[in-house]
């Protein structure tokens, strides 16, 4: 009998060094690459903010430049295999269109005609200002001839670029979404945390806190504060109120969630043996247990972003949240509110499309985050 | 080939269930685990088979695979399961595989239960919360039978007399949380039986039970099975349930048999070493260690205690609510005194709920006592006295008096490497940093038997007897004087656990440490201790020297827990004549 048969403890230490020194992060993202459709919302995030980020650049026009002969005008298509006499040419364009009006309904028509409109990349359009302070004129695709117009997402009412209003729509939509939630978790896990750690009476007093939040109908209580701001603040003021009340939604839940971790964690075995090794209240807070709570809240703090950004919408759409000339996704689709723009003008709700895309994308990207929250699951 | 010539061979007349080279599998990601590798045992009519094996021998697998309960990814990959069945109405008994019947199939939900029944470790989670225990039972009957309702009605309360439940007529429309942890298990033991089986399959039934209660199951099993004539397949981890309990034995690692036999001879002559160190680490604990100095040094009384614990209350409030009074709290520790002499170890034994895990943790400074005191007399002339410890004198006392926690996975932080969680207590309590902390937290670890740079992993690469050896540096960490152990070793396997207690008993030789050891096992403290106090009800029943408890107790309890331990030799059998503790006056 030899005695290293028996020795059970000897052989786990060979274990693969580098799952043996992943730390915790490095395991949740091997978890997290695993579900294949948050992998994929997460790329659809990314882009979506970037694309927000570069509104100006990748807007092919002034999202409030207008063209009188361009109402309602439907979404083109963009060519890029180009026949002509001197043979095949790869480079964009699109079809003229020729505009005309029924003399008996007065309903707008286009017509595709045979010419070509020639689009160019990082051509010269209208001017802008990257983030209100880098000048440019520069855009992604944009007619070759600067006074050309193209609406790939078609056309609102006074002949407005559906796409270059749907792009910088995102920028206030996003970010509405990230500056809500930032709100919401400061006061979430003050509130939470203070909740959970101290317990007792201060618990008691926040739990109520809470409850009276959560059981406020939510609608009417956003309507009454949002309908109480000045229509004569500014878009700054006015996005920044906004943002606050759409925080209102979020904050609870989030305190919720943090507390329940501290008052589980506060109980467990590793915290107690913190505790027993003289760590100080900081340490044993910040230290100890924070790191295995900061998983779990990232995932509930994705989570709560859609809801942001649902709130912004459904307030903008009601006319109380950002008003014209601000432009936001709920803004947009104030302008498919009547039975006109519909049977005209379908392609007003695009805008809509792009807010199911992020919120669609944000829930599955939080639930796999929820799922590798915790790598020592199975 | 010899494989196909015994799968069509007929099957021995008093041959229930044959499971001839069984191979269940996990396909994972990366790799394919091999829960069960060529697997074959055959249970028979009337006899107990123990399957036996530490955790991940793959014994469980085996049961499930037998009953096609696999959970996902399992997969039954090879050899026969051959069951005789019991003559239907209408119809023949037959010998029918198992492994060819799909896993949701009309053909094997017809078996489970009605051929084969099986209960689980956890009697909690295996009975629905919210059906009475008869309905339960009725229904299983009425399944698998056509009875009346009243019929089914009569013979679950003819099994609940069966299996001892004390007055059936009223128990059976009781709920599954009037009920105890013992008197679960019975139920759902006469769930079980309830369309007669021909095999009982018991996955580790008692292991979750306290010793005298799992003398009482284990009783009744032996009871039933000679009044019923099934076959049992008991899977345990515990040699001595084996050899209080079984027939044949079937020894399992790694998924593979290592040994297979009849009991008194495998006992007597264990061919495979894994056995034989199996055996080897169970009859070690019987007795006091070797390493250890004897008692008689050891307990010198004259010098001064180095802990006394006097009057030692611990209740916990009942909650107020806003519209209620506080209801009446739970009294776990009461008027608890004993004195820790320096340099022994004290045994604190006594099952769930006995309030020993309260009264270490009360002693550890987590919970402050209701009332009573503590004092601590250090060699370095340190005096504290805990009842009124706070700010610096607590910090003291915390580095003098430290704890080794049961749960090996949960006392240590997951987010922190091994590094970091033995350097804590020095970075907290030490003026040590950088290299030198470094040095101080490789020694500790080599200390205790871990190379040096398993600093740099985290504690999930490690297993729990390594995890445990994580949990001891970071308690000698600060050189105290008091250590408490809390069930240190009760979470981990028979031949790691004393592994474990040797390291213990060399640190305390070297170190001059005074243990608080808490256990439910009372082969650990014979193993380990000098003095043993018998815990009941929050109260001490019984304390004195381990020879002499153990040997001569006085205490009717002690008797009654003592008699019901179960004694690894199967020619000794003694449970049925252990001594039943009745409470006075009640």
């Amino acid at each position: 009998m030899s005695n290293a048969d028996i020795d059970i403890e000897a052989a786990p230490l060979a274990a693969d060094p580098n799952i043996a020194m992943a730390s915790q992060w490095r395991l949740m993202w091997w978890k997290f690459r695993k579900h294949k459709l948050a992998m994929f919302s997460l790329f659809i995030i990314i882009a979506l903010y970037t694309i927000a980020l570069f509104a100006e650049f990748l807007a092919p026009f002034d999202p409030n430049s207008f063209d009188r002969r361009g109402g309602f005008h439907p979404p083109q298509m963009v060519h890029f295999i180009d026949q002509t006499e001197e043979g095949i040419k790869i480079r964009p364009y699109v079809y003229e269109t020729k505009r005309n009006r029924n003399p008996v309904t007065l309903r707008t028509t286009y017509e595709k005609l045979e010419t070509k409109k020639y689009l160019q990349f990082f051509a010269k359009g209208d001017e802008y200002e990257m983030w209100g302070f880098i000048p440019g004129d520069r855009h992604f695709l944009a007619p070759a001839d600067p006074d050309d117009r193209f609406y790939l997402f078609g056309a609102d009412r006074l002949g407005r670029d559906m796409l270059s209003r749907t792009i910088q729509g995102a920028r206030l939509s996003l970010s509405i979404g990230l500056i809500g939630v930032g709100f919401a978790l400061f006061l979430g896990l003050t509130l939470g945390g203070i909740a959970g750690y101290v317990g007792g009476f201060t618990d008691t007093v926040i739990q109520r806190i809470v409850e009276l939040v959560l059981s406020l109908p939510t609608i009417p209580v956003w309507l009454a504060l949002a309908a109480s701001l000045p229509p004569s603040w500014s878009i700054e003021v006015r996005y920044f109120f906004i943002t606050l009340i759409v925080s209102l939604v979020g904050w609870t839940e989030l305190a919720r969630v943090v507390r329940g971790r501290f008052l589980s964690l506060k109980n467990d075995d590793f915290v107690i043996a913190a505790q027993l090794d003289n760590a100080s209240q900081r340490r044993i807070i910040f230290r100890h247990m924070l790191p295995s709570l900061t998983s779990h809240i990232i995932a509930s703090v994705t989570l709560a972003i859609p809801l942001m950004i649902l709130a912004e919408t459904a307030l903008s759409f009601l006319g109380l949240g950002l008003l014209p000339p601000a432009i936001s996704w709920g803004v947009l689709l104030k302008e498919a509110q009547d039975v006109r723009s519909i049977v005209l003008g379908p392609w007003l709700f695009i805008p809509g499309g792009a807010v199911v895309l992020t919120v669609m994308a944000f829930n599955f990207l939080g639930d796999g985050l929820r799922d590798a929250a915790d790598p020592y699951s199975t | 080939m010899t494989a196909t010539a015994k799968i069509t061979a007929a099957l021995p007349e008093d041959v229930i269930l044959d499971v001839r080279n069984l191979r269940t599998q996990f396909a994972l990601r990366t790799h394919v685990v091999k829960a069960v590798d060529d697997v074959s045992f055959a249970l028979r009519r009337g006899r107990t088979t123990c399957i036996v094996g530490e955790s991940g021998s793959g014994k469980s697998i085996t049961a499930r695979s037998i009953l096609q309960i696999l959970d996902a990814p399992g997969e039954i990959k090879g050899g026969t399961i051959r069951l005789r069945t019991a003559p239907r109405a209408g119809g023949h008994s037959g010998v029918l595989d198992l492994t060819a019947l799909h896993p949701r199939s009309k053909a094997i939900r017809a078996i489970r239960g009605r051929d084969i029944a099986m209960i689980f470790q956890e009697p909690m989670s295996s009975l629905s919360p919210v059906h009475t225990i008869g309905d339960q039972i009725i229904e299983t009957i009425r399944l698998h039978e056509k009875v009346s309702k009243a019929e089914a009605r009569e013979r679950t309360i003819e099994l609940l007399r069966r299996t001892e439940i004390h007055e059936p007529e009223k128990a059976i429309d009781r709920y599954t949380f009037e009920f105890s942890g013992g008197m679960r298990q019975r139920a759902m033991i006469a769930m079980a039986l309830s369309c007669n089986p021909q095999v009982l399959i018991a996955d580790e039934p008692t292991t979750a039970l306290d010793v005298t209660t799992q003398a009482e199951i284990l009783d009744l099993m032996r009871e039933l099975q000679t009044s019923y004539g099934m076959a049992i397949m008991f899977i345990t981890h515990d040699m001595g349930v084996v050899a209080e309990i079984a027939d044949d034995v079937v020894v399992m690692r790694h998924g593979k048999v290592v040994e297979a036999g009849e009991v008194n001879e495998l006992f007597e002559n264990p061919q495979h070493p894994y056995t034989q160190a199996l055996l080897d680490s169970v009859i070690r604990l019987e007795n006091r260690s070797a390493l250890k100095k004897p008692e008689a040094e050891v307990l010198n009384l004259e010098a001064p205690p180095i802990l006394s614990v006097e009057a030692l209350n611990v209740t916990f409030p009942g909650k107020r609510g806003l519209f209620r009074k506080a209801p009446a709290g739970v009294h776990a520790v009461r008027d608890v005194s004993f004195e820790l002499i320096r340099g022994e170890s004290l045994g604190i034994v006594g099952e769930s709920g006995s309030g020993k895990t309260t009264l270490g943790r009360s002693i550890a400074s987590v919970r402050p006592p209701s009332s009573g005191q503590v004092r601590y007399q250090g060699t370095d002339g340190i005096k504290v006295d805990m009842a009124d410890l706070s700010g610096a004198t607590l910090n003291q006392y915390r580095r003098r008096v430290r704890m080794i926690f049961q749960d090996p996975y949960g006392s240590l932080n997951p987010r922190m490497t091994v590094g970091q969680i033995v350097a804590e207590p020095l970075r907290n309590n030490s003026p040590l940093s950088g290299n030198a902390l470094q040095d101080k937290v490789a020694e500790l670890l080599e200390q205790v038997g871990l190379p040096r740079d398993v600093m740099e992993r985290y504690p999930h690469a490690f297993s729990g007897g390594q995890r445990q050896r994580v949990g001891i540096a970071r308690a000698i960490a600060l050189d105290p004087e008091v250590v408490i152990c809390d069930e240190a070793t009760s979470a981990l396997d028979v031949s790691i656990r004393s592994q474990v207690l040797d390291l213990l008993i060399e640190l305390q030789d070297k170190l001059n440490l005074s243990f608080i050891f808490i256990a439910h096992d009372i082969g650990v403290v014979r193993y380990f201790c000098d003095r043993v106090a018998v815990m009941r009800k929050g109260e001490i029943v019984e304390l004195g020297p381990v020879s002499e408890v153990c040997s001569t107790p006085r205490h009717a309890y002690t008797k009654a827990l003592l008699s019901a331990v179960p004694n690894p030799d199967p020619k000794a059998r003694s449970m049925h004549l252990r001594n039943r503790y009745s409470e006075p006056g009640g």
